[in-house]
């Protein structure tokens, strides 16, 4: 191995350590029985998972973080999958523009998107309510439902809508027949995408939620901010533990949509 | 009649229906149906709020209706001198009403923001000029606040005339007008912002950097690697992109701390004498926002990687190149667009950067965003919220326009 391979492969190495390393930290520290933040663990349990589970605070931001979470995926992925077909379906003119309009809230700064929604959502009595909060986080949600949806799509073969109204069926029974059967790792990849993007929201929380639509996000900023509590680090392994079945549940549905583009293999 | 009208309209929107289907426009109306719901959605529910912050940005509705007299005698005043006794008799018309009303206030917070001291004047003399009093007005008024001698008072009033005004925009980027119109730059020790801008392009422009550096050779190691090895190296790059923000925030925090890992193991190996204060500092923000920001350049850089055949690094070989050379004229050039798309979306999302600097930094690293929410919610003063916004969203969509032109979003698909 030449030198300079060699040199490429440490950097490498190096860069992915830095990666993990965080997330190799507060795992194991979430199981200290202790309340230090460094090693050795002065013993291993389930303290603070107990103390978490035991906080009204922790649980009450555990159910808004999953109960706004599935509301605001369910708002989006609807709206999002309808518009995707919608996109795919003809070229409306302007479509361009839309799709500008459509992906806009994932490239407005979050801080913009905070101040402007709580400035407007206040005086019509959205602001500290659940419902102002998943209207929020179904329009940030809402672009990926959209990108993702729209990609399996534009693998989706025309004439089978065409075969199905051929064969009688309306465009609703089309739809939920025949077209929804093939798109729906799409649809329900783009919904993961949807839920993760909420689960993980923290700047438009901190602006718009009152004290008790507090999620996992803002009730972690609060306790960051003041002494750290492993309690914070037993909340971040369950949240990161999550997100890990979020990946590999699009990891698993892309590789599903994938072969279900890829082209029959013959019979060896 | 109204009857025929309406069959007559009902045959002709039929006509139209059968003309559309004919030339193909039944599939557009469809298409414009489904996708009507999200776009309404987003309109009404985003733009519009959007739009009408940013609107705060250059409107100037507070003062206007409470001072309409003064702001007329005001008219055509050059803004050398100080106005005539009629401007003084307006204000102090303006005042008495907006007293008795209770408007006052709402005029004396937006020309506070122009010039601090002035809310206390307007209310003070509010308050000294209710009763009714001998002589000229203009006596009258400067007996009751020295301000009204001043030139620039009379000018902070004219220029918040309305209904639209450069004010917060100017005192966004550290300028003002003075009473005659000229834009000068504000006093030194009230230039906040320029720094802001420079310190937040600075922040953002080292990150990306550092991610590129970091970033590139993953990004061609995964490329080029075993399918096995690169699916380990994949997965060390996507774990952290999928894990929350505010987790990797908070393992920087832990591992930072002053009783944290860091500082545990390098007085453990004597490089310490005691714990040092790792927080709170530009060191701690960038450490965490390329850790956050990694997977952003690694993403995209690997997608283009990906698709180059490693054919052509073998002919460079095969035809005397050093690898040096090979890398510099052949690989390089190729992997181009993908460096383009990482430093895009790193760069951009970190002029953005909201919680990790809130967290981890002091006061010296707070970039723009903390500085809208600061005048968003402290101190409330939405107009120069709103004029940072615009600045820094157009920015954003000015970065963004650029590089679609210069390079095009098609070259990279990242997935």
């Amino acid at each position: 191995m030449s030198a300079i391979r060699l040199g490429w492969w440490v950097v490498s190495l190096a860069v992915v350590v830095f990666l993990v390393a965080p997330l190799g930290v507060i795992i194991p520290l979430s199981f200290s029985e202790g309340s230090f933040l460094h090693f050795p663990l002065p013993g291993v349990g389930l303290r603070w998972y107990r103390a978490l589970f035991a906080s009204e605070f922790w649980l009450a931001a555990l159910w808004n973080s999953l109960g706004i979470g599935l509301a605001a995926t369910a708002l989006a992925t609807a709206l999002g999958t309808l518009a995707a077909i919608g996109l795919w379906r003809a070229a409306i003119p302007g479509s361009a523009a839309i799709m500008a309009i459509l992906l806009s809230p994932m490239v407005v700064p979050s801080i913009i998107t905070a101040v402007a929604l709580t400035f407007a959502y206040a005086p019509l009595g959205l602001a500290s309510t659940h419902a102002g909060l998943v209207i929020a986080h179904a329009l940030l949600a809402s672009p990926f439902v959209v990108v993702t949806v729209g990609a399996t799509l534009s693998q989706f073969d025309r004439t089978l809508l065409r075969a199905a109204a051929a064969c009688g069926a309306g465009p609703v029974a089309a739809f939920l027949r025949v077209m929804l059967p093939i798109i729906l790792p799409g649809v329900v990849a783009g919904a993961v995408f949807a839920f993760a993007t909420s689960l993980d929201e923290s700047v438009v929380v901190l602006f718009l939620a009152g004290p008790s639509q507090r999620t996992l996000p803002r009730q972690m900023f609060a306790g960051l901010k003041d002494t750290i509590e492993l309690t914070i680090l037993a909340a971040a392994t369950m949240l990161t533990l999550l997100s890990l079945v979020l990946m590999v549940l699009v990891r698993v549905l892309s590789a599903r949509t994938a072969r279900a583009r890829a082209p029959v293999p013959e019979a060896a | 009649m109204a009857h025929v009208a309406a069959i007559e309209t009902g045959k002709a929107a039929a006509a139209l229906m059968r003309r559309a289907r004919k030339a193909g426009h039944g599939p557009k109306i469809s298409a414009a149906l489904l996708v009507a719901p999200l776009l309404l959605f987003v309109l009404i529910a985003f733009a519009a709020p959007i739009g009408s912050m940013l609107m705060r940005g250059v409107a100037d509705p507070e003062v206007a209706p409470v001072l309409p007299r003064t702001l007329a005698a005001l008219q055509g005043w050059n803004g050398t001198a100080l106005p005539d006794e009629p401007a003084f008799a307006a204000l102090v018309e303006d005042l008495r009403t907006a007293r008795a009303a209770g408007t006052l206030p709402l005029a004396a917070g937006r020309l506070n923001h122009d010039t601090a001291g002035l809310r206390t004047t307007l209310v003070a003399s509010g308050r000294r000029l209710a009763a009714p009093f001998e002589g000229s007005a203009r006596e009258a008024v400067l007996r009751a606040d020295a301000a009204w001698g001043n030139v620039e008072t009379w000018g902070a009033i004219a220029r918040a005339r309305g209904p639209y005004t450069d004010f917060f925009l100017l005192a966004a980027l550290d300028l003002k007008r003075d009473a005659a119109g000229t834009i000068l730059p504000v006093a030194e020790e009230q230039a906040v912002f320029r720094i802001v801008f420079v310190r937040s392009f600075w922040i953002a422009g080292m990150v990306t950097v550092i991610t590129l550096l970091a970033g590139y050779p993953l990004a061609a190691l995964i490329a080029t690697a075993r399918p096995a090895v690169a699916a380990v190296l994949l997965f060390a790059v996507l774990l952290p992109f999928w894990t929350s923000l505010l987790v990797r925030t908070a393992s920087w925090m832990v591992l930072l701390a002053r009783e944290g890992v860091v500082n545990h193991a390098l007085v453990a190996l004597g490089i310490f004498g005691a714990p040092q204060q790792l927080l709170f500092n530009r060191f701690a923000v960038v450490i965490a926002m390329v850790h956050i920001l990694l997977p952003f350049m690694v993403l995209p850089l690997y997608a283009v990687m990906r698709q180059i055949p490693p054919l052509h690094l073998r002919a460079a070989a095969s035809l005397g190149a050093h690898p040096a050379a090979a890398f510099r004229r052949v690989w390089l050039p190729q992997t181009l667009p993908g460096i383009g798309a990482g430093c895009l979306m790193v760069f951009i999302q970190a002029l953005g950067f909201y919680i990790t600097p809130a967290l981890l930094g002091g006061g010296a690293d707070q970039m723009l965003p903390y500085f809208i929410g600061f005048y968003a919610n402290q101190t409330v003063n939405w107009g120069l919220a709103a004029a940072l916004s615009l600045i820094l969203l157009a920015a954003t969509v000015l970065i963004v326009g650029l590089y679609g032109r210069l390079v095009g979003f098609s070259a990279v698909r990242t997935s």
